[in-house]
């Protein structure tokens, strides 16, 4: 038996090179260390877009795009035996992938992991979130309840605020000068068709890259002498770890999908008030904030076209920071980046508790 | 392995090293969450067969105005979710069979002018009156349903002896 299955690997091994990766896979290690924790938020990102893949292949079994939608869903969430799990999942889980991201995204940044040679990783990784917000912001109309609707339909306004090109441009996103089923047609394409065909490779350069330089070390480390630092092997041990960490988080979803299953609200109708208190999930409640202080700040044109402008310098602040932030070592320079991303940090979250606060 | 360790795994007095216990144990955990999330996941996928079959466990389907058809016609309707087939025959007589081929599951046709049903995938031939597999691949008849006839309707019922 044990001879029968050495002489079938040596035959794919011969064919297809496995000896490397086996090799690759014993000699990468993981730097073991206080701040080492983090490693895990990326692996965990990864984890909810795999639960995101295999729940949305089943949700796609029963929904339906198109003047159909609500239908369907009401069908998926009602009829449907555990229709409603498979749905309260997919929410929960999107939400979570986004939170995880945001977790892996400033530990990154904190421990200076966008560092040469690891730009890529960095804007690659700002791409992923990018996408991934898209995913969040064309899955929410989907279920055309009416609080999908409306936030569209305010999600849009934003997005045709944009000088010159963007009245155009929202129209032809929506397919038409207001969200309807054909607006529900478009997203659903990007949604399960256009995004995951982007997605998927972006990921891909991500992971190889990983693999390519391996775990960052926070300058903290870097400092210590080489005898100093200490690391695991990569397989089995921290994939071990990773394991167990996508085993917590996964109870967790379970509990959360279980214990709150998403709601499903009345059919959109364009002809009936917009419900109270509308607004988007929780990831675009900083800019929503922003573009409304703006607003208020400056009122008119004016105050939206300065609210974009600012939250676009800053965005590219932060997606540049690989290239100002040079220094090898923790000095000055490199505590000014520090501060710049603090800032980032509590501003973004202060400004989603005001959005919360005044909504 | 250490020498802890090689402690722990001595057999204690009701003959299972505390490895085994533990690998067991473990598993039995594995497979238990394994089910878990196998069962909701296939109730999901499995919801329209569960559905399907909830429909063609109907005993009768009431074909409104169904008696006004003329004799030597038919007409196509759904017995739960089986096509089936209502032909009122020249001599005043009802036939209701399924219509599914019991050749390879064509929905079979009745031709009025050579007064026959027909399979136009291979040219299956059965008996109007009967549901006999006259010629053709078929192996088997039609099964045929109960029709009683009343002055609004066809009442057409699965028959007691399930022939």
């Amino acid at each position: 038996m044990k001879a029968l299955f050495s002489s079938i690997y040596s035959w794919a091994d011969e064919r297809l090179g496995l000896e490397d990766l086996v090799q690759f896979a014993k000699h990468k290690t993981v730097p073991v260390h206080s701040q080492a924790f983090w490693y895990y938020w990326g692996g965990l990102s990864l984890f909810f877009f795999v639960i995101q893949c295999v729940t949305g292949v089943l949700l796609l079994l029963y929904y339906r795009p198109g003047p159909d939608a609500y239908d369907s869903v009401r069908q998926i969430t009602y009829d449907t035996n555990f229709g409603w799990l498979v749905r309260s999942v997919h929410s929960w889980a999107a939400n979570l992938m986004i939170a995880a991201i945001f977790v892996h995204m400033f530990s990154v940044y904190f421990m200076k992991a966008y560092r040469k040679p690891r730009e890529f990783g960095w804007w690659s990784g700002m791409a992923l979130l990018g996408m991934a917000m898209v995913f969040g912001f064309s899955g929410y109309l989907l279920p055309m309840d009416d609080l999908a609707y409306f936030a569209t339909k305010v999600g849009m306004e934003i997005f045709a605020a944009v000088p010159g090109i963007g009245p155009k441009l929202a129209d032809l996103v929506r397919g038409g000068p207001d969200v309807s089923e054909y607006t529900v047609h478009r997203f659903f394409a990007l949604h399960v068709v256009v995004l995951p065909a982007v997605f998927v490779p972006m990921l891909g350069f991500h992971l190889w890259l990983v693999q390519r330089h391996g775990n960052a070390e926070p300058p903290s480390e870097e400092a210590k002498p080489e005898a100093q630092r200490q690391s695991e092997s990569f397989f089995p041990n921290f994939m071990m770890k990773d394991f167990a960490m996508w085993l917590v988080a996964f109870n967790v979803l379970s509990v959360l999908a279980f214990m709150f299953p998403w709601n499903l609200g009345p059919q959109a109708d364009a002809l009936k008030p917009a419900p109270l208190g509308i607004h988007p999930e929780w990831y675009f409640m900083s800019q929503f904030q922003i573009l409304k202080v703006f607003g208020d700040w400056f009122p008119g044109k004016l105050g939206e076209i300065l609210g974009i402008v600012a939250f676009t310098a800053g965005l590219m602040l932060w997606l540049l920071i690989p290239l100002y932030d040079l220094a090898q070592e923790a000095g000055r320079r490199a505590r000014r980046a520090t501060y710049f991303g603090l800032f980032t940090l509590v501003a973004l979250i202060g400004t989603t508790i005001w959005a919360y606060l005044v909504l | 392995m250490s020498k802890a360790m090689d402690k722990n795994n001595t057999l204690d007095a009701g003959g299972v090293s505390r490895q085994t216990f533990l690998r067991v144990a473990l598993g039995g955990v594995g497979v238990v969450y394994a089910a878990g999330l196998a069962y909701p996941v296939y109730r999901y996928v499995a919801s329209p067969v569960e559905k399907a079959a909830k429909e063609s466990a109907v005993t009768e389907v009431t074909l409104k105005d169904a008696q006004k058809l003329a004799p030597g016609s038919a007409l196509m309707f759904r017995f739960g979710s089986k096509p089936s087939l209502l032909i009122h025959h020249d001599d005043g007589t009802w036939t209701a069979l399924t219509a599914v081929c019991t050749h390879l599951g064509c929905t079979v046709h009745y031709e009025e002018d050579k007064k026959r049903i027909h399979c136009a995938c291979h040219g299956g031939v059965y008996d109007p009156k009967t549901g006999g597999n006259v010629s053709g691949p078929p192996p088997k008849p039609l099964k045929r349903y109960e029709v009683k006839v009343t002055d609004v309707a066809v009442i057409v019922s699965r028959n007691p002896q399930g022939a």
